[in-house]
């Protein structure tokens, strides 16, 4: 499947809570060693649903490339 | 997406405050709020317990369904600086609540009220504590209290800007991702040598 053009990104001042977690439809979003969430580049759709519930507003949608 | 049992915590959280009401020794039960989610970031190295597991969250969620704004929080409130303040400021206030429980123990009179967001005195008095002693019943009344202060800030901040706000700056959130830290930094012997904001990354690599 063709990667889409857009994904998440999510910023340094994430605080690991997970609510992104329980919304991704493709499970593209994980909590690393409580530390942070990060994003499967390769399974993000960019549809947005993270960004809209975080807590935080850590989260961004950006143009594939961009996210580094 | 199917629910999961723990997806049901919140009754947990929902069943703690009536209990509380019912009879305020129950206020006990929510140390178990506060060492289990230390113990899996200790043990396990995750904040399983904030991801999966806390009751209050999930609480926070469903609520925010309906009575949320869903605006995005100030910047501030995820900010290093603000959330370990209020850790130790709730660190302080929970050090205030274990002196008075000593100070009972020690003789003084039990002071049958909970205190709300740490000013307000709120009368106790139906209260059955007669069957234990006087130090039990009035660290339930401080504990209930500083769960009742946090509960109500974070239904605050739930209605005013996202539902699981609170989880920004819940004080056992940063000191659970504070410990995961910790325990990654000390893993990766310094994540790199680029410093602490590095430590998700290494991990994240490593898997």
């Amino acid at each position: 499947m063709a990667l889409s053009k857009r994904l998440a990104r999510v910023g340094r001042e994430c605080v690991a809570c997970g609510t992104c977690m329980k919304v991704c439809p493709r499970s593209a979003i994980r909590v690393v060693s409580g530390v942070i969430a990060r994003v499967d580049g390769m399974l993000c759709v960019g549809c947005g649903r993270c960004a809209k519930v975080c807590p935080a507003d850590v989260i961004g949608i950006v143009e594939r490339g961009e996210e580094a | 997406m199917k629910k999961k049992w723990y997806d049901y915590l919140w009754i947990g959280e929902l069943l703690y405050w009536v209990l509380g009401l019912c009879n305020i020794l129950f206020a006990w039960l929510g140390m178990l709020f506060f060492t289990i989610p230390l113990l899996v970031a200790l043990i396990g190295g995750s904040k399983a317990y904030c991801n999966r597991y806390c009751g209050r969250g999930q609480l926070l969620s469903l609520l925010g369904q309906k009575l949320s704004r869903n605006a995005p929080p100030p910047r501030f409130l995820r900010t290093r600086w603000f959330r370990y303040s209020f850790l130790a400021f709730f660190m302080v206030m929970f050090g205030l609540m274990l002196r008075s429980t000593y100070m009972v123990f020690a003789g003084a009179p039990l002071r049958q009220a909970v205190t709300l967001l740490w000013v307000f005195k709120l009368p106790w008095n139906w209260a059955q504590v007669d069957m234990v002693a006087p130090w039990i019943a009035q660290f339930a009344f401080g504990f209930y209290g500083v769960m009742l202060t946090s509960t109500v800030l974070g239904l605050v901040t739930m209605a005013l800007f996202r539902p699981r706000s609170w989880c920004v700056y819940c004080p056992m959130g940063t000191m659970t991702q504070g410990v995961c830290m910790l325990k990654q930094k000390k893993e990766d012997g310094g994540c790199g040598g680029e410093g602490q904001k590095d430590c998700g990354a290494a991990a994240a690599s490593r898997q």
